[in-house]
């Protein structure tokens, strides 16, 4: 970082003699053009598309939320207020918490289920493996809102096929969005439903990896299919699984579509925000409230950093414990 | 040359193009300005719900040769981002936009994005409801709207479950019942007795009928002040709401929601109060099998006005002169009739209003009730209202969320009230 073009030392070879300009030819010329510089124009689409997509909305965004933004009208620069007022906001909390209690009731079965199912596919005698590893990819196929609505009319309090299959034995009807457990409960579900399979193939891809000998070697030396799985399977999975787990914590903190889609519509999460994601909560104030889309911007940094650092520990605890 | 004079450049050129194509992409405005005098091959209309238009639009294109586009939107929650968005952008705006009377207010607080209608169109202020035509100038004196609807209140209410509950089935039988709120509440126990269900779909909507049969100032003072837990009519339709769920006599449909939308078909309830515009929404629920089983009455404790609209013209229009000639020949009389007979938007041209078609249509779904004569009859009694520039957001997000918090007994009364004092003063802050 503070090496710079003055304090750095000079080249040690004198530059080599340039040859004459006539006599280098212009293809030649092209063509070391096309050497050194082409490869960057291969990997510009990338940066060309992450630069307009990616980071100018977020510096835009940073810039918002410095700022007291109405979205249609004025906005003047008021500093760090939106942040210390973040800080203070009991709704704000209460999105964090539903965020991370949806996401933990999410990915944690979701995970196992997924490295379950993974191990099972990765068997040798499953007949017509393909077909099902087909068949496990489906749910993430279809759209996210029709996935909401379809679980949205499951849980249905009236005429909801849950509460129905419920009534046999014996429980009464459960308003699923009226609770925290039930709502969460119901959010969950959706996103486990949707994105098990998806990531029961990224691992089972990871376990294909694994060399066989290592399994036949263990196999002779007489360690059962249990204990292969921990002792060759897990340690080997381990950059796969932090892979997996990373996604799934950016997707699951940014949750929007099914408690939205669950709640009707409205943006707020049920009577008492008892299922207001962030993602949500961050819409409620940068998109509906017109005047604090500043406001707004602020939520949507704090979420960044928050993304930032659960996929920071997440990637530090499951490197430890799966070694 | 040293690596790090040519990192910097890099990262230098990288940084350059970044910023030319964000520039490019953030000024990439499309620059094809009509002449002036220039007949535009179309103009697009943005409506939410039902406004009735299908018709009217194919005659105007017949006189005019102008073709017409007209995008619905189911809910006017949707609805609404869709307008911020083309407003906040500056692009995507449809040349006639239908504002709802609950979101028009924050509209009006920028009325910068809004095509000042006055000089574009003949003088009609004399032509409309007076308070209505008022309500369609922003603050600064623009006319940014054109009247279109009102939401006269009355009861639909199904005739079959009203004799299964050996209630009276007439209309002026049935608006006996119930000349107050508590003589509704009454019926509610009888019904509840009879039946074990609710009368009413939801504690909001006879809250929503309360509160706009008060007039005057609700969650906002004249000037724009937010009083919502002081206003006298919102703690009388408070306090009416909270009887009806401690007399336990509606569904606890939360209005919208899907329970809702399937109980108009299942019965799970046997009324609901229906502005005017309700009317179509009832039908559509209800499905053609229930045709004949609805019917209309007036609802107890007089006349309010829930709901209406205006059309207005965003600046971004590129017509804003024909946009507006269109908007004048929507709301005109005779289109207004003709939306009313098509999807039940109530005439605010009171032209209309006395038109003899007008009065005497008869609803066929609702068993013939007579709405042209019920609605007709209510307009004139209607208080005008103040409503905010966030009333929408306060009624949505703080006032129906508390309520039903009480309803479904996840808040005690003081509990429920207290959520919606602190949730009112963030939502109506502008």
């Amino acid at each position: 970082m503070s090496l710079s073009a003055t304090t750095a030392p000079p080249s040690p070879a004198a530059p080599p003699p340039r040859p004459p300009a006539r006599r280098r030819s212009r293809s030649h010329s092209l063509t070391r053009l096309d050497l050194k510089y082409s490869p960057y124009l291969y990997i510009a689409p990338f940066f060309v598309i992450f630069g307009i997509f990616g980071l100018y909305p977020m510096l835009r965004t940073a810039w918002m939320s410095l700022h007291d933004w109405n979205l249609i009208g004025d906005h003047s620069f008021i500093g760090f207020d939106n942040y210390v007022a973040l800080v203070k906001d009991e709704y704000f909390w209460n999105a964090t918490l539903n965020t991370f209690g949806i996401f933990l009731l999410s990915t944690i079965p979701q995970l196992l289920l997924a490295l379950f199912l993974a191990n099972l596919l990765n068997r040798t005698f499953l007949r017509a493996r393909t077909l099902f590893r087909m068949a496990i990819f489906m749910p993430n196929v279809v759209s996210v809102a029709a996935v909401a609505i379809v679980f949205g009319m499951l849980f249905q309090r009236d005429f909801g096929v849950i509460n129905w299959l419920l009534s046999f034995v014996g429980i009464d009807a459960v308003d699923w969005d009226a609770e925290r457990w039930s709502s969460w409960t119901a959010i969950a579900s959706m996103v486990n439903w949707r994105w098990t399979g998806y990531n029961t193939l990224i691992l089972l891809a990871g376990m294909q990896a694994i060399p066989r000998d290592l399994y036949e070697a263990a196999a002779l030396d007489g360690a059962s299919q249990w204990k292969q799985f921990w002792r060759i399977t897990l340690p080997m999975l381990t950059p796969t699984f932090v892979f997996v787990v990373i996604l799934s914590t950016i997707g699951g903190l940014q949750l929007f579509t099914e408690p939205l889609v669950f709640a009707n519509g409205n943006i707020i999460g049920g009577d008492q925000r008892e299922f207001q994601t962030l993602a949500m909560y961050m819409y409620e104030l940068g998109i509906e409230n017109l005047n604090t889309a500043g406001y707004g911007a602020a939520v949507a940094w704090a979420m960044f950093l928050m993304i930032a650092l659960v996929s920071g520990i997440n990637f530090l605890l499951v490197r430890r414990t799966v070694k | 040359m040293s690596l790090t004079t040519r990192r910097t450049r890099m990262a230098a050129a990288a940084l350059a193009a970044i910023t030319a194509i964000g520039g490019l992409a953030a000024c990439g405005k499309d620059d094809d300005a009509p002449a002036a005098g220039e007949k535009p091959a179309k103009l697009v209309v943005d409506t939410f719900g039902e406004f009735g238009y299908d018709e009217i639009i194919k005659q105007y294109e017949k006189d005019t040769g102008i073709k017409v586009e007209l995008r619905k939107t189911a809910q006017l929650n949707e609805y609404r981002p869709k307008i911020v968005r083309a407003l906040a952008t500056g692009k995507g705006a449809a040349d006639v936009v239908a504002l709802e009377e609950g979101i028009l207010n924050e509209f009006k607080a920028n009325p910068a994005n809004w095509a000042d209608l006055a000089p574009l169109v003949a003088d009609h202020s004399k032509e409309y409801l007076p308070w209505k035509w008022e309500l369609g100038k922003a603050p600064d004196g623009r006319l940014i709207g054109l009247p279109t609807d009102v939401g006269s209140l009355a009861v639909c209410y199904r005739r079959d479950l009203f004799q299964a509950a050996k209630l009276p089935v007439e209309r002026d039988q049935v608006a006996a019942l119930w000349p107050d709120w508590n003589a509704f509440i009454e019926t509610g126990k009888k019904y509840r007795t009879a039946t074990g269900k609710g009368l009413l779909d939801s504690v909001t909507t006879a809250a929503s009928a309360v509160m706009f049969q008060q007039g005057g100032e609700l969650f906002y003072d004249k000037d724009d002040n937010i009083v919502a837990d002081k206003s006298a009519a919102v703690k009388t339709s408070w306090d009416t709401a909270v009887a009806m769920a401690d007399a336990n006599i509606t569904a606890e449909t939360a209005t919208w929601s899907p329970e809702w939308s399937a109980g108009f078909k299942q019965g799970t309830f046997a009324a609901t109060f229906c502005p005017s515009w309700m009317l179509g929404i009832v039908a559509d629920n209800s499905g053609p099998e229930n045709k004949g089983k609805w019917d209309v009455a007036p609802v107890p404790g007089g006349a309010g006005n829930w709901g209406g609209s205006w059309l207005g013209v965003p600046t971004q229009s590129k017509y804003p002169k024909e946009a507006a000639k269109l908007a004048e020949y929507l709301t005109n009389a005779q289109s207004q009739v003709a939306a009313f007979k098509l999807k039940g938007p109530l005439p605010t041209n009171l032209e209309a209003l006395k038109n003899q078609e007008f009065l005497a249509y008869t609803n066929e779904y609702f068993n013939n009730a007579p709405t042209g004569k019920i609605f007709g009859e209510s307009v004139a009694k209607i208080q005008p209202l103040h409503l905010g520039p966030k009333h929408q957001a306060v009624k949505e997000n703080a006032f129906e969320p508390a309520l039903r918090s009480y309803e479904q007994g996840q808040a005690t009364k003081d509990k429920a009230w207290e959520q919606f004092a602190k949730d009112a003063k963030t939502q109506g802050a502008f």
